[in-house]
């Protein structure tokens, strides 16, 4: 199910979706509508890369470790998008978790360790990152850089 | 049902196997195992495996691929093989350097200069 619905903004009307995902491969439309939009906005190309590449993280932790793959378990996007920033908030239907137990993949230890990278690098990439209680819900905000 | 086509181009140069992603994006999660099996493949084809992996053309890249990497370079270190990894675009690039993950491989900005490095 998808909702499109349109809000006043400052400059221009932001735009907004909340799109339920039954799997993973759900999410490439909504990718793709998102590039667009960022795109049209003149939002820069490593803005667009970064808000690819945590989408796509928040997107696959939800099913994988929120839902735990299970059939039947969902992840909702909710997205806002204006000429400053693009706000999303991920939430699965699963417990939630603390992000402070996952081990840091950096450290020489855990280097070779497979998994464990996507949490570290939506923090890299986005502007803010909080998990809302009880920890299903990932709120990530991209800002357009300032003017040099 | 029916076998999806490779997900890589893969060509034999001497005694290297060099390796080019078929993809723009290695995002999608069955995407990214099907590229880890047939990497496994190649890696345990013959004996100390020299494999190039060419991200010539690739824009996006997932956390999962760079775990599918890390499971090959365990694998060739197992079977005292060699990965090298050339022609990753700047952004890919900073990819590797947040994760640390520039200093388990061994990059190279040509092909050419990774050819070379095999010893």
């Amino acid at each position: 199910m998808t909702v499109r619905a349109m809000s006043g903004g400052s400059t221009r009307r932001s735009f907004e979706r909340s799109t339920v995902l039954v799997r993973r491969e759900d999410l490439d439309p909504l990718q793709s509508e998102v590039t667009e939009e960022l795109t049209h906005r003149a939002f820069p190309e490593q803005g667009r890369f970064a808000v690819r590449l945590a989408l796509e993280e928040a997107v696959v932790n939800a099913f994988r470790h929120g839902n735990r793959n299970q059939p039947g378990k969902t992840v909702t996007v909710r997205l806002v998008i204006d000429d400053q920033e693009a706000v999303f908030e991920i939430e699965d239907q699963g417990e939630g978790f603390d992000p402070a137990c996952v081990p840091d993949p950096t450290l020489e230890e855990n280097i070779e360790i497979p998994s464990g990278r996507g949490i570290m690098l939506i923090k890299a990439y986005m502007s803010d990152v909080r998990y809302l209680p009880p920890g299903n819900i990932i709120r990530m905000v991209y800002r357009r850089p300032s003017p040099a | 049902m029916a076998k999806s086509a490779s997900r890589l181009r893969v060509t034999v140069d001497e005694s290297i196997t060099r390796v080019e992603f078929v993809d723009r994006n290695i995002l999608d999660e069955a995407n990214i195992q099907q590229i880890g099996e047939e990497l496994m493949k190649l890696v345990e084809a013959g004996s100390r495996p020299k494999i190039l992996i060419s991200f010539s053309g690739v824009e996006h890249l997932s956390s999962a691929a760079l775990g599918t990497l890390i499971h090959v370079h365990k694998r060739l270190e197992q079977r005292n093989g060699q990965l090298r990894l050339s022609e990753i675009n700047a952004q890919i690039f900073e990819v590797f350097k947040i994760t640390k993950l520039n200093k388990l491989f061994q990059v190279f900005d040509s092909t050419e200069k990774a050819l070379k490095s095999f010893s």
